[in-house]
Parts: structure tokens; sequence; C-alpha cells
């Protein structure tokens, strides 16, 4: 494992029960993310991408293999450990944004400030910054319920990116956004990861999506089939 | 990080206002609920407490052992003396002075010869002194059918079924035929005033109700009543409180091998009517129980469907770096500190209620006038210690029991598995 790897992934398998059967949704997966990497997990719904991301962000346990995140091997973790690695380290992006509906934008997005017990200052800030950055300064005292759906990702991505962490995880980020919302999210992402050299790890089988991606990484059945080094093809 | 958790309570009506409100009916129903049958079956007791039992009753011992007999001669004398005492070693109860006795009344026709006559099951109670509670707790201006209350001594009440069958009328004067407290035949003439329909079973029929001085004077017992009846003020029997009062009045008292020395007996030990507070005893236990079994399922389902609403939620905080410990815990503490204000509001309400019920009361008599049975046309509550804290187990511990059995699948299921409740 090279010593800037945030994530190292060997053979990696998981199995769900369902019904009277077991479904294999990860066949032996091996993988290496970079520091600073824009990668993508591609392939169809069922493929595995969202179980891969789970696994990595500790919201699920792997059947077998290894995940090591940021050096630090996720077997030997308990579940309040895992949760401070999140808290710290880890960026969540959701499909369905996933924000918490009776608190205003700016209170969303400083929560995972308040679970790092930062002061009323330094949240301020870090939250100005990060509604900044995605656009939102106006909406502050803003609902969810009352924001488009491409300033409800908008928010979800202040919400990830408030803390600083080191990875992101996106899973289908544009998945409910029109073309022109699904362009100015990645271009955020893409403006993210070149100033902050967060690493971004995405879900998609979204093309637009996929435009933005310097790495591609493709899944089938629960399988990497390809791994390549793309050149974006967006503006 | 609280004052977060704050805000999120206050602005989610579904998790503060209305699981209050939910919880405050149900509270509030459950602590009328106890009020009420407690109520109810203060009033059963306190019908038959007024008119035959008290809540405790002091005779002779002698008069006590023979009591179904009635006898007279066994009554207590010095009664002015040992009321005195009793109600300066009693002060939270009141006493009064009654005669039960039996005869015959001689109804004259107008030239003085017997036209009709029968016996008298007779009571002579406290109808003339000032501040005597007999007219209002016997209920007599509402059961008077004809005629007026009397105002002296030598004027009674009839039943006013007996009345019509020995064709008695107000301003009739009767002749009391019977026997002194000395055994001596001695005959009385009383004024008919008016009639009652008392509605007490066998005690109505033959009703011959006067004042305690014209029934002294008749059977030649001065200062004397075969009884002594003592209430609680506030006419709530406290079953325990009078056993042991009567026990302690009794202990004091034994050893002077005298008789005649007053002898307290408590409601319970009359006319078996240690069975009945026993039955309603049980008969209370089941029915709150059942009722308290329904609102602490609709509670605790209110918990339980609260938890679940909010799994999404659950799983983006622990998506965040929340800890399953902090989760559960924020849970149980909203649900616990929602479920205390709804226990205090729905149990301030329910006791305001219960107390309108308990001191006035809502009477009902306007629907029950052709309704001649011994029940009281009042509807009463009564404030019992336990209506305070009841509350607490439909109103806290259920709703929160609720929450930790839905807040369980956060440890139980992979966090995963709450995006996708979220999702679906």
């Amino acid at each position: 494992m090279s010593a800037d790897s945030a994530i190292q992934i060997e053979s990696l398998v998981k199995h769900f029960p369902m019904g009277g059967s077991v479904v294999e949704a990860l066949k032996g997966v091996n993988l290496a993310l970079g520091a600073g990497e824009f990668a993508g997990l591609v392939g169809p719904s069922g493929s595995g991408k969202t179980t891969l991301l789970n696994i990595i962000g500790g919201l699920d346990s792997p059947t077998q293999g290894s995940v090591r995140v940021l050096g630090e091997d996720l077997a030997n973790k308990t579940h309040k450990q895992l949760a401070d690695l999140r808290k710290e380290h880890i960026g969540f992006i959701f499909q369905t944004f996933n924000l918490l509906p009776v608190y205003t934008v700016f209170e969303n997005v400083e929560f995972p400030l308040l679970l790092l017990n930062r002061t009323n200052g330094e949240r301020q800030k870090a939250v100005d910054e990060a509604l900044e950055r995605v656009g939102l300064s106006h909406k502050t005292k803003a609902r969810p319920a009352t924001l488009s759906g491409g300033e409800s990702q908008r928010v979800a991505i202040a919400r990830a990116i408030v803390k600083q962490p080191s990875i992101i995880l996106a899973d289908e980020p544009t998945a409910n956004l029109d073309a022109e919302n699904s362009h100015n999210i990645m271009r955020i992402l893409v403006e993210l990861n070149e100033d902050n050299s967060t690493s971004f790890l995405f879900s998609t089988h979204d093309e637009k999506v996929m435009a933005y991606l310097r790495r591609t990484i493709h899944l089938v059945d629960g399988n990497i089939t390809s791994d390549e080094v793309t050149t974006p093809s967006a503006p | 990080m609280i004052r977060f958790l704050i805000k999120g309570v206050l602005r989610d009506r579904s998790r503060s206002l209305f699981s209050v409100i939910a919880i405050t009916i149900g509270v509030f129903l459950a602590v009328v609920y106890r009020g009420f049958v407690a109520g109810i079956f203060d009033d059963m007791l306190r019908q038959g407490a007024i008119m035959m039992t008290g809540h405790v009753k002091v005779t002779t011992r002698a008069y006590a052992e023979e009591a179904a007999l009635l006898p007279m001669d066994l009554a207590l004398l010095g009664v002015d003396e040992t009321m005195e005492q009793l109600s300066a070693d009693y002060p939270g109860m009141f006493f009064t002075p009654r005669i039960v006795f039996g005869g015959l009344i001689d109804v004259p026709d107008e030239e003085g010869v017997t036209r009709e006559q029968g016996p008298v099951a007779a009571m002579a109670i406290d109808l003339l002194s000032s501040g005597s509670r007999q007219v209002e707790l016997w209920d007599l201006e509402n059961r008077l059918v004809d005629g007026r209350l009397p105002q002296s001594a030598d004027e009674a009440l009839l039943g006013d079924v007996y009345a019509r069958r020995l064709m008695v009328v107000p301003g009739d004067i009767v002749t009391l035929i019977g026997s002194t407290m000395h055994g001596a035949f001695t005959t009385h003439n009383f004024t008919i005033v008016g009639t009652v329909a008392i509605g007490v079973g066998s005690l109505g029929k033959n009703l011959l109700l006067t004042d305690i001085s014209g029934a002294r004077q008749a059977l030649d017992m001065a200062d004397g009543a075969t009884e002594i009846l003592g209430f609680y003020t506030d006419m709530f029997y406290d079953d325990d409180a009078a056993v042991a009062r009567a026990a302690d009045y009794n202990a004091a008292r034994n050893g002077t091998g005298d008789e005649f020395a007053p002898y307290m007996v408590p409601l319970r030990d009359q006319y078996n009517m240690g069975a009945m507070l026993d039955y309603m005893d049980v008969a209370v236990v089941i029915f709150i129980g059942v009722f308290f079994i329904v609102i602490t399922i609709v509670l605790w389902n209110l918990g339980i469907m609260n938890s679940l609403r909010r799994y999404g939620e659950l799983g983006v905080r622990l998506a965040i770096g929340e800890s399953k410990a902090h989760v559960f815990g924020s849970m149980v503490i909203e649900s616990t500190v929602v479920g205390i204000g709804g226990w205090l509001v729905g149990t301030a309400i329910g006791l305001a209620v219960v107390y309108y019920l308990q001191e006035v009361g809502i009477d009902y008599g306007a629907m029950m006038e052709d309704f001649n049975m011994p029940i009281s046309h009042v509807m009463r509550g009564k404030i019992t210690p336990d209506s305070f804290y009841l509350g607490l187990f439909p109103g806290v511990v259920a709703p929160v029991v609720g929450t930790m059995l839905a807040g369980r699948a956060i440890f139980k299921r992979e966090m995963s598995q709450l995006f996708k409740e979220l999702e679906a």
C-alpha cells in the first residue's frame, strides 16, 4: 500500500441474506485510491457500487476481506471508532440529499462541526465559507423544503466539505438533478478536489458525472471489470 | 449540541407539540377516569354511610354487640360530652347523634278515633341544630315530595309511599306509640309537616324522620342517642384511617369493664361492608387497570411510531459521525422530556377536572326526575393520592420504552439499512 493511499481494499466480499438465499453483492474486490483522486465507481444498478461506498464509509461491514481507510483497518474498529473516523475524515453526499428537514441550511451545514465540538466562532466561519463555496450564502435561514433539488444538493455538499474531510463519498449525487444542476454540482466538486486535495469517490451511472472523472472503475455484478485513468471530457 | 437537538424537537411538531398533546390527552383521561371511578365507588359508600353506618359509629359496647336488635336500653347517655371529646380528638371529622327506634303510629280521624295504624322504622337525626349538616347530607330538600322540613321538635317527615297508604297529608297529627329507653310505654304526638322519598331500599318504606330533640322527649332519652355517627369532613371514606382510629379509640377504653363505655366501629365492620370494600378495591384495580393498559398501548405506539418515522434522519446523523449511543441517548432523553411535559400538563388538567367534580360535582338530577333509585343525582369525582403519579406510566414510561424498542434498530441493523428505509 502506498504511503499516501486514502483507501486500500483487498479481496472484499459482501454477502446479503435475502429470503432463504444469499446475494453476493461484492465478489473479491481489490482497489486502492490515492489522496486527491477524483474517481468514480461506474456500473448498472445492483452492481455493488453503493455497497462498496457504504463499506468504505463504515456504514456496512464486509463479509470477508480487508478495508483500510487513511491507514486504519476498519475490521478492528468499534462502532464508536468508526463514527469518529466518519466524523473527522469522511464526508457523505447522498442521492436524495438527506438534509435534516427541521433545520435551516446553516444548521444542516453546522451539524458536523457540532459533533467535532468546534467553537461558535469556528463554526460560523467554516459554515459561511462552505456556503459561499457552493453559492448559497443568501439561503442560510431557508429550510430544506423551500429549496430546489440543485440547491438541496449544494447544501449537502457544503455539509460534506465544511469539516474539510480527507475523503468524500458521493452516492449518485446527480441522480435527482437536471443536466444544468448536475454540471454545476460537478464543477463545484472538481474545484474542491483541486483546491483542497480531497479524495472523491463517486458511485454513478450518469454520463454527466463520468465526464468529470479522472479515474473510472467499472463494477459489474460485484466485480471490478476495468479500472482506468480517464481524461475529463467536460469543459 | 443540546441546543441544536432542542431546536429540532421544538420545530418538529409531530415530535413535540403533537406528542405532548397526545400524551396530555392520554394522561388527562387516565387521571379523570381514576377520579371518576373513585368518585362513583365513594358515592356508593356515601349513601350508606349517611343513612346507616357513618364513616365510624360510636355506640355503647353493649349496643354494638346487639345492634341488629336496636336495643334502646343500651343506648349512649352523656352524648354532648362524648361528642365534644370526639370532636376534640378527631379534628378532621364531624360527629352527629341519632336515635334509631321502632314503634307504631296511629292516625286518628276527625273525631280522634283511630283511622289507620302501622309500624314505623323511625330515625331521629339532628335536623335543627345550627351547623348541622344532616339536611344537606340527606339531601332532604330535593327528596321532599310534599310539605316542608321540620322546624320544631314535634314535627316529623313521613315516607311518601307510606303516607299515601295511611292517607296522611302534611298538617296531620299522628301519635307515636312505643317504649322509652327504660322500657316504659310511651305515646307522643308528631305533626307530619312533609313527605319524603328517600328511595334507599327498606329504609324508605315505613320511615318516620324527626329531629333528635323530639325523639328524646318521646323516648325519655335526655342527652341520649342510640349512636353517634362520625364522618370525615370532606365526606370521603378512608378505610385504613377509620379502622386505625376505631382500634385506637377502643384500645384507650379497654379494660374498664364498663359495657356502657363508648365503642367505635368503622364502616368496614358494619353490615358486612368489609366484603363490599374489598370487592370495590378489586373492581377499582380491574377498571383502572384495563383503561390504563389501553392508554399505555396507545402511547407506547406513539413512541414507536415517532422513532420509526425518523430512521432516515438517524441514518444521516450516524453517517455524519454521531455515535450510535449518542443518537440512541438523545432519542430517549427527548422522549422522556416530552413525556414528562405531557404528564405534567395532563395531570394538572385532569386533577383540576376531578377537583371540580369532587367539590362541586355535576348535578344531573333534572334527567333523573322519574328515576327513584338510591343513587346520588350529583356526579362526583375524588382525588386520590395516586392520581398525582399514576400518569407517569402511560405518559412517560410507555412512550420511552416504545422509543427504546424502536431505537434498537440503531444497534441491530446495518446503518446502510436505515438509508434504504429513508429512501423507500
